[in-house]
């Protein structure tokens, strides 16, 4: 299996507004806190090392920073 | 009452060496009595190899220091001939808990794959686990088997010559000279055999200190390993706790890198602590405080000529997963039978080469495991704290995150994939025994498995005939049928799903080649394969 990168998600701008909700309010470390979580919920949904491995290289990449 | 490590158990005796006329050459130098040492020793002179051991001190370790024998090194010091001393008086445990802040937040086991004949790990202080394998010493010597410990014996220089060792001794009586074909250097993390070779030691150095309290107390805590996690009595830091004999309690907590370590070491600030941890009325005596600091490192080589290092003087790495004492009994199993075969012209000098290959190794993946572990539990930035926290906080609700909490990982053995050692591997049979594996003990009717194997090469045949008599070169191959109804985890583990199989045993208990039929040439080319005479 590879990354998906094409769109994926359907109702888009419903799903990145409940992103946003999540950290609503919160402080930067309840917010840091939150993302990690869910980082590792997802990647462990993911599960296959080739994937994750290649998403977080795209995340590093995809970066102007 | 004075303590087994206050008493001298090997005092110094003039040597008949320091009178001698010419300067007097020993096959093999041990330098150092500490648990590798003790190992390297028994190891050779159970082979019949003449053994002098030198150190500095007379006693066994002051204080408790390394206190927990994984599997692995219960299953060599049973080869060894004191494995049931050790277990006797170790206390057993496999269950571990992890608390985060006030909560338990999952506990596991170490071992659930029954059927081995020693446990997961057993916790006995380092003072036991040396005395245990000097009186196992004085029953060999007792035995008339050559081994000759000379306490108050510090080597003082050491000159490398392509054909042999140069050895200068203080004593209390002056210092001597001696001369060693072999010498095996088990000195320490200090080892001042490898300063004054000036041979590197190289790693990542981990600013971080930790206080030791053993303790000793009447207390109802099960013997199970407690690692927190971020505790109120001791914030923003880690602590464990850990049963030995005796009702000593291991209590380890993590200060952080500026502290004054004079002053931590104080009994009027070491108590408070740990009433803070035990409550205020525990009743408590404290038996040995250290703090230490660790690197994570290793030499580049560990043999060096005729000048072999073993355990931490090769190599250190963080306590977390008990990997110190641990790995160099793994060394000097590797080493002995090596040696002997070198010694004795059997197998040619560049075998001791795979010992550097095989051990070297075996280092690379305990620095690993041990640097991950202290990555964990210390974690160095803000977001690997942050991670770190929500593994913690996931593990408490999700099994998925469980296996993500590192707070030091069973210390099991290596497999040394890729040695030059191993021969043919059958890819039907089960993976996890392929060639470079230690053997996995199962239980047979009459005894346990891994008490049949060890100390010569052997062909262990389930399901297969195989001749008596093999031999190539002087090293001979002892036969050994074993069938598979003997127990289902026999025939799990050595077969899989096969209907038979021939396996090539080292000396040290692992696997040096396998097939699922018998072939005499394949075998003795393995068997040259695995002696370096490929």
């Amino acid at each position: 299996m590879t990354l998906n990168t094409t769109p994926n998600i359907a109702g888009a701008d419903d799903f990145y507004a409940e992103l946003l909700a999540l950290h609503e309010g919160r402080s930067k470390a309840e917010s840091d806190a939150i993302n990690a979580r869910l980082i590792l919920l997802l990647a462990n949904h993911i599960g296959d090392r080739l994937v994750l491995s290649d998403a977080m290289q795209k995340a590093v990449s995809a970066g102007r920073g | 009452m004075s303590k087994i490590f206050e008493t001298p158990l090997y005092p110094y005796q003039r040597s008949r060496d320091q009178d001698a006329l010419h300067l007097v050459r020993h096959p093999v130098v041990i330098i150092g009595a500490g648990p590798i040492g003790l190992g390297a020793a028994i190891d050779l002179a159970q082979h019949g190899v003449p053994v002098v051991v030198v150190d500095d001190n007379d006693k066994v370790s002051f204080g408790s220091r390394a206190i927990c024998f994984a599997k692995r090194a219960l299953e060599i010091t049973d080869r060894l001939g004191c494995g049931d001393a050790l277990v006797d008086k170790g206390v057993l445990w496999d269950t571990g808990k992890v608390f985060f802040d006030t909560r338990e937040i999952f506990n596991f086991d170490l071992m659930p794959d029954k059927g081995h004949h020693r446990p997961a790990f057993i916790n006995l202080q380092q003072y036991y686990f040396e005395e245990y394998l000097l009186s196992r010493l004085r029953e060999l010597q007792a035995e008339g088997k050559p081994i000759d410990l000379r306490g108050k014996n510090k080597v003082s220089a050491i000159g490398k010559h392509d054909d042999h060792v140069t050895l200068e001794i203080d004593t209390p009586e002056g210092p001597y000279n001696i001369d060693a074909d072999w010498v095996i250097a088990c000195d320490g993390a200090n080892s001042p055999t490898r300063r004054m070779l000036g041979l590197d030691f190289i790693g990542r150095v981990f600013e971080d200190n930790f206080l030791i309290a053993d303790t000793i107390m009447e207390a109802d805590f099960p013997s199970e390993r407690w690692f927190w996690f971020d505790p109120p009595f001791n914030r923003g830091q880690s602590a464990l706790l850990h049963k030995q004999p005796d009702n000593v309690w291991r209590i380890d907590l993590q200060l952080g890198w500026d502290v004054d370590k004079e002053k931590e070491m104080k009994p009027e600030n070491v108590i408070p602590r740990l009433k803070a941890m035990l409550g205020e009325d525990a009743k408590f005596e404290l038996e040995w405080v250290s703090i230490y600091t660790f690197q994570c490192r290793r030499m580049e080589a560990f043999r060096h000529g005729r000048v072999l290092f073993a355990g931490d003087a090769a190599h250190q790495v963080s306590p977390f997963g008990a990997r110190g004492a641990n790995s160099g009994l793994q060394d000097t199993d590797n080493l002995a039978w090596k040696l002997q075969l070198v010694m004795a012209g059997l197998a040619p000098d560049s075998l001791l080469d795979t010992y550097n290959q095989e051990r070297v190794y075996g280092a690379d993946e305990n620095i690993l495991n041990s640097s991950r572990s202290t990555d964990f539990i210390t974690p160095k930035s803000d977001t690997s704290r942050i991670f770190r926290d929500a593994v913690l906080d996931l593990a408490e609700v999700y099994p998925f995150a469980r296996p993500l909490v590192n707070s030091g990982r069973l210390s099991v053995p290596c497999t040394y994939d890729g040695s030059t050692l191993n021969g043919p591997d059958a890819v039907e049979l089960p993976v996890n025994l392929r060639p470079g594996s230690t053997a996995l003990d199962a239980p047979l009717k009459a005894s346990w498995l891994l008490e049949r194997l060890g100390d010569k090469f052997q062909l262990l045949a389930i399901g297969v005939d195989i001749p008596d008599g093999l031999e190539d070169g002087g090293i001979a191959i002892e036969s050994l049928r074993i069938d598979a109804s003997e127990s289902p985890e026999f025939a799990r583990r050595y077969l899989g799903g096969a209907r038979q199989a021939v396996y090539l045993m080292r000396p040290d208990q692992h696997v040096a080649a396998r097939w699922t039929s018998f072939d005499k040439d394949a075998v003795i080319a393995a068997l040259r394969t695995a002696t370096g005479r490929g």
